[in-house]
């Protein structure tokens, strides 16, 4: 599905955290959303998911309007996020988690005439841990998961809601190497697998420009450029604001 | 399903046991005990409903166990229902309260709902005390309850009463064990664990938190029917906060993370009482000790160290 944010604004006080940003992100594109600190980026997020509501401009998915809908309107129209802050339910198993999503999505959340978990829901979960490497870990408690695998369950939470469009705020943060490079493996992999609209934000540039199908910068709120990787490490302003002098070499 | 069996499995043995005790050893002192823990059990498990299950820390849960058993008196008093009508119109009116102070209540956080549910319970309790003519104010509503006999039960005698009290302990408590382990339960818990992402999942999130306020609510208003009828009446204290503090007190001894742990917690109050009381006038000084052990030492209640003992592994800590 294809998302469209026009015109978005929001203000905090007298800071305007988003600025007049609009752009596009086409049905099954990898994007990236990069910028320093306190340019917006996770507000950015917020908006779109309906965790904050807009002072103006549009978002559109496939051309429907869901500016202003509740989060869980917009995550029945096929939305899913992850957090940078792992979100997940701590005191539950790792399957209970997928379990538990699993019939939300399915809109079982309420159903009171059987017990948990409904049939299908197991073997639902199981796959959905499988497809993010977590199946070894299934009968965990959350908490007591590592950091990255915390990370790995949120987005396989977003997954349980089979969204078509998917938001992960820094899927790296808080890890190292090793475990970046098998997050962004299995990001990669969801994302072709699943036939996604993935919009991901990151601080890595290699990681960036490596994998990403397009670049949106953001800057004090405002759209700095918005291209192809090549196109934006090209990007004059990009490299006096952000990139610097340092910027990776094509 | 295989949880389905064995909890009622559990109930039809619990129930097999609490009736078929009276014609083991006749000792109406063990029925008076089983009456009393019936009503304060259902009061603390209804609490833990909210408290345990679902993270939300109600102070004024003790609202709804002052109504039950106010209206339920009432309607014997002044109606000529018969026993069930009473009981069931008693709960359809808690059930409304409750619609309305959850309305009022559910969308606040933490401190706010703990004492805005606080605030409706004294509210309710400064009415029945100036109510002197419906509720005979702090004297209590006198008069007792009028017999009627439906299918041969005698709700005024006492062996009756106990088997009126030990069915509707075992149904009430099997009922909120359903809720709890249904998909309903289960969105609860994700409520409790984290908001944020239960709303991300898609979850409406006032929608299941007022749903189990309501049910919570009728659940203590069914133990407030059980005091009514123990009482032969009802009591401002009923519904005055130091009751609701008997329910968390009940909740934190028995154990906030097990099912059984209110129904558990309840007992080891009554019985501590029950010695305390006639031992010493400072009874109030020894229950305050047992629950500090417990908060202060323990972490957990009895039921919930009891669960982590046999290597079950870690617990995740809240």
């Amino acid at each position: 599905m294809k998302l469209e944010v026009r015109h978005l604004t929001k203000r905090f006080g007298g800071v305007a955290a988003i600025d007049d940003v609009t752009l596009d992100f086409p049905s099954g594109s990898l994007s990236a959303v990069i910028g320093p600190n306190g340019a917006g980026k996770s507000t950015f997020f917020n908006l779109i998911s309906g965790a904050l509501l807009p002072d103006g401009g549009q978002i559109l998915v496939d051309g429907e309007e869901i500016t202003g809908r509740s989060q869980a309107a917009i995550v029945r129209r096929g939305l899913g996020r992850a957090f940078q802050v792992a979100q997940f339910f701590p005191t539950l198993t790792v399957r209970e988690n997928l379990m538990a999503a699993v019939a939300a999505h399915r809109g079982q959340w309420g159903d009171l005439a059987r017990r948990f978990p409904p049939p299908g829901a197991r073997t639902r979960a199981d796959e959905i841990a499988a497809m993010l490497g977590l199946a070894e870990s299934v009968d965990r408690v959350a908490a007591t998961l590592s950091h990255g695998d915390q990370k790995l369950l949120d987005i396989a939470l977003a997954l349980a809601l089979e969204p078509k469009i998917l938001l992960l705020d820094e899927p790296t943060a808080g890890m190292g190497p090793e475990e970046r490079a098998r997050m962004i493996d299995r990001v990669q992999h969801v994302w072709a697998e699943q036939k996604l609209t993935l919009v991901f934000i990151e601080h890595d540039m290699e990681i960036v420009f490596r994998i990403a199908e397009r670049v949106a910068v953001l800057c004090y709120g405002r759209l700095l450029a918005a291209g192809t990787p090549a196109a934006i490490r090209a990007d004059p302003a990009v490299i006096a604001a952000y990139l610097g002098t340092e910027a990776p070499k094509p | 399903m295989n949880g389905l069996w064995r909890d009622s499995g559990v109930a039809l043995a619990a129930l097999v046991l609490l009736l078929g005790a009276p014609l083991a050893f006749s000792s109406p002192a063990f029925e008076d005990f089983i009456i009393r823990l019936s009503a304060l059990a259902l009061f603390a498990t209804s609490l833990n409903l909210l408290v345990g299950g679902s993270g939300m820390i109600s102070f004024g849960h003790g609202l709804f166990y002052g109504f039950g058993a106010y209206a339920f008196a009432l309607l014997m008093q002044r109606t000529t229902l018969s026993l069930a009508s009473a009981v069931l119109l008693t709960l359809f009116l808690a059930a409304l309260v409750a619609l309305l102070v959850g309305a009022v209540c559910i969308r606040l956080k933490t401190i706010y709902f703990a004492f805005v549910t606080l605030a409706i319970q004294m509210l309710f309790y400064s009415v029945i005390i100036s109510w002197v003519s419906l509720t005979g104010g702090d004297q209590g509503l006198q008069g007792g309850i009028p017999r009627r006999v439906i299918a041969g039960i005698d709700i005024n005698q006492q062996g009756h009463l106990y088997q009126f009290c030990a069915v509707l302990l075992v149904a009430g408590l099997f009922a909120m064990r359903h809720i709890t382990a249904s998909p309903f339960g289960m969105t609860l818990r994700m409520i409790r664990d984290n908001e944020a992402r239960a709303a991300f999942l898609g979850i409406p999130l006032w929608r299941p938190k007022l749903a189990i306020f309501v049910l919570a609510g009728v659940f203590a208003a069914l133990g407030g029917i059980l005091a009514s009828l123990f009482v032969s009446g009802a009591y401002p204290e009923f519904a005055d906060w130091p009751f609701s503090g008997q329910a968390i007190f009940a909740v934190m001894l028995g154990g906030i993370d097990s099912f059984l742990g209110p129904l558990a917690g309840s007992a080891i109050l009554l019985a501590l009482n029950d010695i305390f009381t006639r031992l010493t006038e400072y009874h109030g000084l020894v229950q305050g000790v047992v629950i500090l052990l417990f908060a202060l030492g323990l972490r957990r209640g009895v039921l919930d160290f009891l669960r982590v003992l046999p290597g079950r592994g870690e617990v995740a800590s809240r």
